[in-house]
Parts: structure tokens; C-alpha cells; sequence
């Protein structure tokens, strides 16, 4: 299993703070991917109007969720492909398994998934004899490294072209040892050459999904390096794997999404690749997979439909909100402990592992707004981050410390006549504290700030207690 | 003489009767920004009144997920306030929260709902208010130096707080203003996250006052008086002798007192 490290968030990020090769990437992914999607909006005029739309979309679609994945099935179904149902993970693993032996296995490509790697799958193919090739080369990348990506898109954003030269030179042994590798071409052109023979040997391919049309049967996929095409055209079966909430009525609805996707992910106009695929290869087809399987996961997303969380189910994983997040610039995916990361992480992760576990992700947020505000689909990420704190409120999910500091706080904002003259003698006496300097340097109880910061002190008296003086009336 | 546009109470013949939310953090630390705001407001014709019993807007326990805690807080600061024509807070983050989040409180409670609503709709933020409900266009003050203003989230985001600083700023005699990189970006405090996530938020604010020096300014603003305690407390450990004020206090013309984070002695 994917090891689950969210609970140890803190450390992971302190961790991530000293990585030089981490805050490297981290400061290119800041300026790279927020300008150019900044750039993509504004030359776009009904870009706005577009995401409203596709808002409006997904959020027809989730009330009628049921319809048309049933509409989807059938439409498959009529073309020949077969479509699987798995409620959890362990249930998708199977029946992917299942396919994948049924096909006498030895090797299967995969085109980027990020369910894959919610269900874990390359470990699971693993161990039960079967070879899965990530193909798109970041995944390729972090498959090497024995890692797990650390963006949604970018899979391999935390690393730079000296690690993967490092990583290249050991994983491909066969190739002369002092080759050069200088450009991030040369690297691109190994890969491809290496990959090209993986493609052609595999027994299956598995794909994700960005969208699955219900009034067609197909399922689409966006990628900038084709290799997403060649993993499910060239093996005699193809596995799409996709979670329910990828569901959209038509193939209008679906070009409307993708206006809005790759604009807000890298600041194209479109993928290079968007590719529709429609069944196992017909009669007339020049090419394709003998077997089509879609397997449709829930892995809870359904308990969310009808809550405060529904809206989360609109995200198309553009990863917008983590390339603005401040929290996430800081500390990059990995700190997050599991598969997602960023502002839709901290609401997506409580879903699937437990709030329990993932209790620090919807409370590492400074509230900033900068999610919400570029999501293409207008999900309300700081509001639905909040839901998840009332909850580990009421489960008393939060440390007792900072329940209690809290509780007594609130206890004093509720009793005004209390507050008032204790505020002011505190203040006094920090007032006083401060000195001549104006600010701490070090302070009991403020440890934490103090470690990096001064705290300023304050001016002394409360303004209340000024204006009560100098005024006498409310 | 500062210029003042009919407001619309002028109009009826009866002054803006304007209910100050000071907020805790100036109430607290920095109660010259609250005589500032007083001073802002009454020159643009309202009548400030200040109830004496208001502590905090309850932000705090609203974001620690404490809604039970939110609720009482938020009662208290709709009954001690709804009475008045506006209600202004020299805080983005603050009005945001009486304005955008205190229906939101009470979406399961009808009556409090309903007064929560009528409420909110008479909130603003300090800049806001001034310039859109006021009419202010002008300040007479002066401040001979460069700065640069950070826009704080809440205000930016929430209230849609951009141009009206700036507008005011610009008729500040002497001041110029420089835009640092990435204005927009937070600046790491986010109330409580500042201390429960400390090494993070370090991290944030050191990249925002990397970009404040490199703008090489006399003089940081900012609407938000806990962005500028997280950001004056950053620049001051760091060594940096760029004074940081509340924009209120620049247009006010009152920057006698010892900027944030300064010793007594430095005002100018």
C-alpha cells in the first residue's frame, strides 16, 4: 500500500522546508504555471462565462449521477466493451487483476492515472507477477525513483533534470555510461526510445480518464505526449480506470470542460493530445484493442453526494488550486502524505482515508482564497476545508492544547465586561515588555512565531479603553 | 480641506450614522489605527459611534471549526451593531467575516439568519466604504517616500478591496507608490495557522517580504492589521529598515507614532 503519512504533516513539511532541491522546483512551479494560466484567462474573453458553464455541468450531472452511469454502461455495453462497478479500491484492484490474467499478463503500459494511484495499483500488479510501465514520463520518472507523484499533472514537478539524469544513468545500464544527457531533450529521446519497445510488447493497457461521455460511450483523455494513445491502441486489451464523477451527458458538454482544463492546468489552449476512444477496435478499424473494460470506481465519492462535500465531485484535476496554493508552493505534494495534494487534496484525502488521518490537511490552509478563486469549475475549497475543522471539532479530533486555548478565548470574547480590563492590562504589560524596541525578539507562549519572526509589541491601552476616555460614549 | 462628495446621509439632510468595528488586533495592539479610522470617517461626514462592549468577530473559532462558539460571538456583535446606517471595520479579513460569513453562521437559523442577512448587507471594509459608499476621492495628508501596499486576501478576494487604497493613496502629497511582485499572494499569517503551522508560515512571509525589499520601498501598506504584524515582524527580524504601517494611519496624516515593529522614537 501507499505508505499514509498525512498524519505526520508537520514533520513532512519541515522536511519539505529543507529539501534545496525541492524549494528549486518549488520556486519554477510559482512562477511558471500561475503566469501562464493568468495569460490563458485574460486572452480569453468568455473564459469566465465558460467556467460558469462548466460548473453548471458537473453540477447537473451530479444530481442525476446515477442516470447517466447507467446511460454510459449501456452505450458501452452496445459497442462491446464491458464495464466494471468496483465500490472500493480492493474491488478495482481485483477486477483489473482479473482482466489482466485472463489476458495471460506478462507487462501492461499505463497512461497517467492519478486512480491508479489512489488504488495503488502498480504495487498490487507487482506483486501478484505482472510488470506495470508508467509511460508518461513523469510518471516514468517517479516509477524509477520508487516515488509517488507530488502534483496531480505535474507527477514529477518536485525534481529537476540533474536527479533525473542521476536516475537514468542507473535505471538504464545498458546504455554507454558517459553519454552526455544535457538537454532535457536527450533525456525526453532515452525515454522515448526505451518506452517505444515497452509499447509494442504489452499485453494490456491501462488508461485513466478526464472525462466518460454517457450519451456516446467514450472516454477521453488529455495528455501532451501521446503516450496515453499508444497504450490503449497497440495491447490487444485496454483498461480505462475512472472514478464515477467523471461523467459528463455529451460530448458538447465535455468540449465545453476542456476549454476551461488545460487553460487553468498549464496554460494552453488545449493538450496536445485530447483522444476519444469508443469500444474495443471495430471491424473497419486499421487499429485497436481487441477487449475494452471500463472499471467505474466509488471508493466513497457517492456518501458525498447530498452533503457539504458534494461539490468537490466538480473537480477535473487541472490542479489550478495547488499551483496558486501559498501552502502548497511551500512545501510541494509530498508533504501531504498521501495521493492528493494542494487545496483539493485537503478536502478530497478526509473523504477517502479518514479525517482521522488527514485531520492536518483541511487546517494547513491560510484561508487565502486563491483555490476558489482560480478553479475553473468554482468549487469552494476554503468553505468545504472549514466543514471538515467543524467536524474534527466536534469529534474533538483537534489537539486538547489548542481546543482549550480556543474554548477559554471564546470564553472571554463572550463576556465583554471580563474581557475588557484583562485585555488591557495584558496589553500594558506587553506594551511595557516591548520596551523602547517595539517588538520581541523571544516570548513565552509565542514560541513558534518568535522562532523566525519578532513579534511587534503593542502600543499599550486598548483602543476601547482610549476612546471610553476620550469620548465617554459608544 | 479633504473633499467630501454628498454622501449619501448628507443628502437627507442627516449624517451617516457609522457603527466602528475596531477589531480585536487593534483594539489590542494597535489602537492608533482605530483614532485614524475615526478620523477618516468623521472627516468624510459620519457620526462614528463605538459600542464599548465588542471584542472580536469570532474569526478565530469560526476557522478552528467551533461553530457553537462562532454563533454566541456573532450574536453579540449583530445585536451591539445593527442599529447603526453602516458598519465599518479597518480590516478586510474582519468585515469578510461579518459580511460573508455570518450568514453562513446561521443557515440553519431562520430568525438569525434573517437579522444576520440585513446585517451583513450594512458591512464594509474601512478603504471601501470611504471611497464607494462615501464618495471620498481625496485625503489631505502627506508622507514624503515610496511604498508599497499588500493586498491582503480577505479584502482582495472577499470585498473586492483593490483599487480604492491605491486611489487614495494617490493623492497623498508626496508619496509614490511601487508595486511589489506577486501583491496578491499571502502573505503566510492566516490567524491561527500563523502558530500552528509556524515553519510553513515562515516560509510563506519570507517569500512576500523577499518581494517587498525588492521593491526597494520606504514604506509597506496593508489594510490587515494581522498581514502586517505577521510581515513586520518577518522584516524586522530580517534587519530591514522598511517602516510598516496600516494604510489607515498614512491617510489619516497620523504617522507620529512608531511605525509596527519599531521602537519609540522612529515615528516621522
Amino acid at each position: 500500500m501507499v505508505e499514509i503519512t498525512s498524519p505526520h504533516f508537520k514533520e513532512n513539511a519541515v522536511e519539505a522546508l529543507s529539501d534545496e532541491n525541492l524549494q528549486k522546483a518549488m520556486r519554477h512551479l510559482r512562477g511558471n504555471f500561475t503566469a501562464k494560466r493568468a495569460a490563458a484567462a485574460a486572452a480569453l474573453p468568455e473564459f469566465e462565462a465558460l467556467r460558469d458553464n462548466a460548473r453548471d455541468i458537473k453540477n447537473h450531472v451530479l444530481t442525476h449521477l446515477d442516470l447517466y452511469l447507467e446511460a454510459y454502461e449501456e452505450r458501452v455495453t452496445a459497442q462491446g466493451g464491458k464495464v466494471h462497478w468496483a465500490a472500493d479500491a480492493q474491488e478495482a484492484r481485483n477486477i483489473v487483476l482479473d482482466i489482466c490474467r485472463k489476458a495471460d499478463a506478462k507487462t501492461v503500459t499505463k497512461g497517467k492515472s492519478m486512480i491508479s494511484e489512489e488504488i495503488d495499483l502498480n504495487a498490487f500488479l507487482e506483486r501478484n507477477g505482472i510488470t506495470p510501465v508508467e509511460t508518461d514520463l513523469g510518471e516514468y520518472i517517479i516509477q524509477l525513483r520508487g516515488e509517488h507523484p507530488s502534483h496531480i499533472i505535474a507527477p514529477a514537478v518536485h525534481l529537476n533534470i540533474d536527479q533525473v539524469r542521476e536516475d537514468f544513468r542507473r535505471a538504464h545500464s545498458h546504455l554507454p555510461p558517459d553519454r552526455a544527457m544535457k538537454e532535457p531533450e536527450s533525456l525526453l529521446r532515452e525515454a522515448r526510445g526505451i518506452l517505444r519497445k515497452k509499447f509494442l510488447s504489452a499485453d494490456v493497457g491501462i488508461t485513466g480518464a478526464n472525462f466518460l461521455v454517457a450519451e456516446t460511450g467514450t472516454s477521453v483523455i488529455v495528455t501532451n505526449e501521446g503516450n496515453g494513445d499508444l497504450t490503449q491502441i497497440l495491447p490487444k486489451v485496454h483498461v480505462v480506470i475512472a472514478s464515477i464523477e467523471k461523467i459528463v451527458p455529451t460530448l458538447e458538454d465535455m468540449s465545453q470542460i476542456v476549454r476551461v482544463l488545460a487553460r487553468s492546468a498549464t496554460g494552453q489552449e488545449m493538450s496536445v493530445y485530447t483522444t476519444l476512444s469508443t469500444g474495443p477496435r471495430r471491424k473497419e478499424d486499421p487499429d485497436g484493442p481487441e477487449e475494452f473494460h471500463v472499471v467505474l470506481l466509488d471508493n466513497g465519492r457517492s456518501s458525498m453526494i447530498g452533503t457539504e462535500f458534494q461539490d468537490m465531485l466538480r473537480c477535473i484535476r487541472c490542479g489550478a488550486c495547488m499551483n496558486h496554493c501559498p501552502v502548497y508552493q511551500a512545501v510541494g505534494g509530498h508533504a501531504y502524505g498521501w495521493v492528493y495534494s494542494g487545496p483539493m487534496g485537503a478536502v478530497l484525502t478526509p473523504t477517502l482515508i479518514g479525517v482521522d488521518k488527514a485531520g492536518h490537511l483541511p487546517n494547513a490552509s491560510t484561508f487565502c482564497g486563491r483555490c476558489e478563486e482560480v478553479c475553473p469549475m468554482h468549487i469552494p475549497l476554503p468553505k468545504m476545508m472549514r466543514s471538515w475543522r467543524e467536524r474534527e471539532f466536534e469529534r474533538h479530533l483537534s489537539p486538547v492544547s489548542y481546543r482549550s486555548n480556543l474554548k477559554l478565548w471564546a470564553w472571554f470574547a463572550k463576556r465583554p465586561a471580563l474581557y475588557r480590563p484583562l485585555a488591557g492590562l495584558a496589553m500594558r504589560s506587553l506594551s511595557l515588555m516591548g520596551g523602547r524596541r517595539g517588538r520581541f525578539s523571544a516570548l513565552p507562549m509565542a514560541g513558534s512565531w518568535t522562532k523566525d519572526r519578532d513579534l511587534p509589541a503593542p502600543q499599550g491601552g486598548t483602543f476601547i479603553s482610549q476612546w471610553r476616555n476620550k469620548r465617554g460614549r459608544t | 480641506m479633504r473633499e467630501v462628495r454628498e454622501s449619501a446621509g448628507s443628502r437627507t439632510g442627516s449624517r451617516l450614522k457609522v457603527g466602528l468595528f475596531v477589531t480585536c488586533l487593534v483594539d489590542l495592539f494597535r489602537p492608533s489605527v482605530g483614532f485614524a479610522a475615526v478620523k477618516l470617517l468623521e472627516e468624510a461626514g459620519c457620526e462614528v459611534h463605538v459600542p464599548l462592549s465588542q471584542t472580536c468577530c469570532g474569526q478565530p473559532a469560526w476557522n478552528s471549526g467551533d461553530r457553537t462558539d462562532t454563533a454566541d460571538i456573532a450574536r453579540q456583535v449583530i445585536a451591539a451593531f445593527e442599529k447603526f446606517d453602516y458598519i465599518v471595520a479597518p480590516s478586510g479579513s474582519c468585515a469578510g467575516t461579518l459580511k460573508k460569513h455570518y450568514p453562513e453562521v446561521f443557515k440553519d437559523d431562520p430568525a438569525w439568519l434573517a437579522r444576520a442577512t440585513a446585517f451583513s448587507v450594512k458591512v464594509h471594509e474601512l478603504m471601501s466604504f470611504l471611497t464607494d459608499v462615501t464618495g471620498v476621492s481625496k485625503v489631505d495628508a502627506g508622507y514624503e517616500g515610496m511604498a508599497t501596499y499588500h493586498d491582503s486576501c480577505s479584502g482582495l478576494r472577499e470585498l473586492g478591496v483593490k483599487g480604492q487604497p491605491r486611489a487614495l493613496l494617490a493623492s497623498v502629497r508626496g508619496l509614490k507608490l511601487r508595486e511589489m511582485k506577486d501583491a496578491e499572494a499571502c502573505c503566510g499569517f492566516g490567524g491561527t495557522f500563523a502558530v500552528k503551522y509556524a515553519d510553513i508560515s515562515n516560509a510563506i512571509v519570507a517569500e512576500k517580504t523577499a518581494n517587498i525589499e525588492a521593491s526597494k520601498p520606504d514604506l509597506l501598506l496593508a489594510g490587515d492589521l494581522g498581514c502586517l504584524i505577521n510581515m513586520a515582524g518577518k522584516l524586522k527580524r530580517q534587519g530591514s529598515t522598511v517602516e510598516v504601517r496600516h494604510v489607515a494611519e498614512v491617510l489619516a496624516g497620523m504617522t507620529d507614532t512608531p511605525a509596527i515593529g519599531d521602537g519609540k522614537g522612529k515615528g516621522r
